[in-house]
């Protein structure tokens, strides 16, 4: 057994170095702007740089109605499918494996295609029109993950009961979905939300084929023409998912417990 | 998995369960299958508007079989590896006595590496194995070892799949720990009884259990690593040749100067990661039935 334990922190070493290494010598490089000494330099020319600000404010907005729009599209239809409708579980579990399946790169095209301005619904005739594509898009990149917590919280509660029990009260659909069963299963779709999050915050292809000011074209930008910054962005950008992903483990501690299992 | 009474039902007309699912219908459609099948269809149509094989046959040049054997060389190293180490680790972790802090600690990280893809893990792995980076630098002054001398190159097809690994080692640890929870102590126990060794209850019990997860897993690396772009772009621009960003170029300005080939360009893709992620449907539904 002795040996099985070496073995094991063996390997557990040397995966840590892996991870490890990149992050402190991204770090280290990021250190490295002034010569012959370690400084903040870097980190002080991004956030002086206007269109970091403004391009990151871009995505967190992006991210924020992608966010507020999966829930609507999600929540109602897992909620319907589960309580009534169980027949087309099989076609929602299909649709939300399909963007894992059909690379971003490709939807794009297909929507750059589609939705171009001389056709039926020109998204990408205007601004705003291709700003509400790109929300849409980034649903639909999201759209396995918010599934997937949502699905999972409300397994943990028992929605039948729930919503007889709302019936009885007197509570019309409206209600029982925003009053009873959202507050219940808020934790799993904070958890989806700030997966979403991650997800968009920095994603390139689609907004830059769409040509939209986001972060993640303004991040390339920046790789291309300096040398220290993207060091200090890549570990910025690694703290935002650090935190994102932080949100959803303490969450969990406030997940639902006492549930009435259905399966 | 559910059998919840259906309630009495509302006295109101309104069909609020249509209306629900509706909007999930419509973003399906819209965003998901129109899209794909206006590539399927221009992936066969020619610019005059007629049903035509061409595009599909213009796939089979040196230039664009080229891109995409590099790019599934590329996802198919970096899927095989993450998956190898990522259940070493896995097992490291979860069977080798260590720390059961270290899990949650090991997990929380994979959970914000295997989201930590696209250009910022570009410019990381620039920053430690590019000319400059430190771990380059350190090999040379140190070790007296010139990383690029000897023939590495960060923009290269193994310098891509190790940034690669960086997301999908994390993944298969995701992917992977149920399973490898599944496997259940007396199982060990029963097998020591019976006089199995270490060694032979891993070559036909252990991994015999967890080869069903293993194999599905890595059809969903291969699909994730052959659809990424984002890394590829930031770390070599439109330099290397792989299909996605052979596609990329394409969309942004008709590189292959062929609007249908674009279209097979894509079509091809999709084959692709649709059949290694049949192969994973395939076999995840097999690996489900040691989970219960």
């Amino acid at each position: 057994m002795k040996t099985n334990r070496f073995w094991a922190w063996l390997v557990f070493a040397i995966g840590a170095a892996y991870f490890i290494i990149p992050l402190l010598a991204t770090f280290e490089f990021s250190l490295r702007m002034r010569r012959g000494t370690y400084s903040f330099d870097a980190y002080a020319s991004v956030f002086a740089d206007p269109a970091f600000a403004r391009s990151f404010t871009y995505s967190v907005v992006v991210g924020l109605f992608t966010i507020v729009v999966g829930v609507l599209v999600v929540v109602p239809a897992v909620y319907f499918v589960r309580l009534r409708m169980p027949w087309l579980r099989p076609f929602m579990e299909f649709v939300t494996l399909l963007p894992l399946v059909i690379p971003a790169l490709v939807l794009v095209y297909g929507y750059i295609r589609l939705y171009n301005s001389s056709s039926l619904i020109p998204f990408t005739g205007s601004a705003l029109g291709t700003d509400i594509l790109l929300t849409c898009a980034y649903v639909t990149l999201a759209l396995p993950y918010m599934y997937r917590a949502v699905d999972n919280g409300m397994r943990t509660i028992d929605i039948g009961t729930l919503t007889e029990a709302a019936q009885i009260m007197g509570a019309n659909q409206v209600q029982i979905i925003g009053q009873i069963i959202l507050p219940n299963i808020l934790v799993a779709i904070l958890s989806g939300a700030f997966l979403t999050f991650a997800i968009v915050i920095g994603e390139f292809t689609i907004a830059s084929l769409l040509n939209r000011p986001a972060f993640g074209p303004y991040l390339v930008g920046i790789g291309t023409n300096r040398a220290y910054e993207p060091a200090a962005l890549a570990i910025i950008s690694f703290v935002i998912t650090w935190g994102a992903m932080g949100m959803i483990n303490v969450l969990g501690r406030f997940a639902p417990r006492t549930s009435a299992r259905t399966d | 998995m559910t059998d919840i009474a259906a309630p009495p039902k509302s006295p109101r007309r309104i069909p609020w369960d249509s209306l629900a699912v509706f909007p999930f219908v419509l973003f399906a459609v819209m965003f998901l299958f129109l899209p794909t099948l206006s590539l399927v269809g221009a992936a066969f149509t020619d610019r005059s508007g007629s049903f035509t094989f061409d595009n599909i046959a213009g796939l089979f040049t040196d230039q664009i079989m080229a891109a995409y054997w590099i790019s599934i060389r590329i996802s198919g190293a970096s899927a095989l590896l993450g998956a190898l180490i990522g259940l070493a680790i896995t097992l490291a972790i979860i069977r080798g006595k260590l720390p059961a802090g270290l899990r949650s600690a090991v997990m929380t990280f994979s959970g914000v590496a295997s989201n930590f893809a696209g250009v910022p893990l570009a410019f990381a792995f620039i920053a430690t194995l590019g000319r400059l980076g430190l771990v380059t630098i350190i090999l040379r002054t140190v070790f007296g070892f010139d990383l690029y001398r000897s023939g590495f190159n960060l923009l290269s097809f193994w310098g891509l799949t190790l940034t690669y690994l960086y997301f999908q080692i994390p993944l298969m640890m995701l992917t992977i720990a149920p399973a490898v929870d599944g496997l259940k102590k007396e199982w060990n126990e029963a097998a020591q009884m019976l006089g199995a060794s270490q060694w032979q209850f891993w070559r036909y019990v252990g991994l015999p259990i967890l080869w069903p997860s293993f194999l599905g897993t890595l059809s969903l690396l291969f699909a994730n690593a052959f659809g990424a772009i984002a890394t590829a772009w930031a770390l070599t621009g439109s330099n290397l040749n792989i299909v996605t960003v052979l596609l990329y170029n394409q969309i942004r300005g008709d590189a292959l100067q062929n609007p249908g080939l674009g279209a097979a360009l894509a079509l091809g893709m999709i084959v692709i990661t649709s059949l290694a992620n049949i192969i994973y449907l395939v076999v995840a539904n097999r690996a489900e039935r040691w989970m219960k």
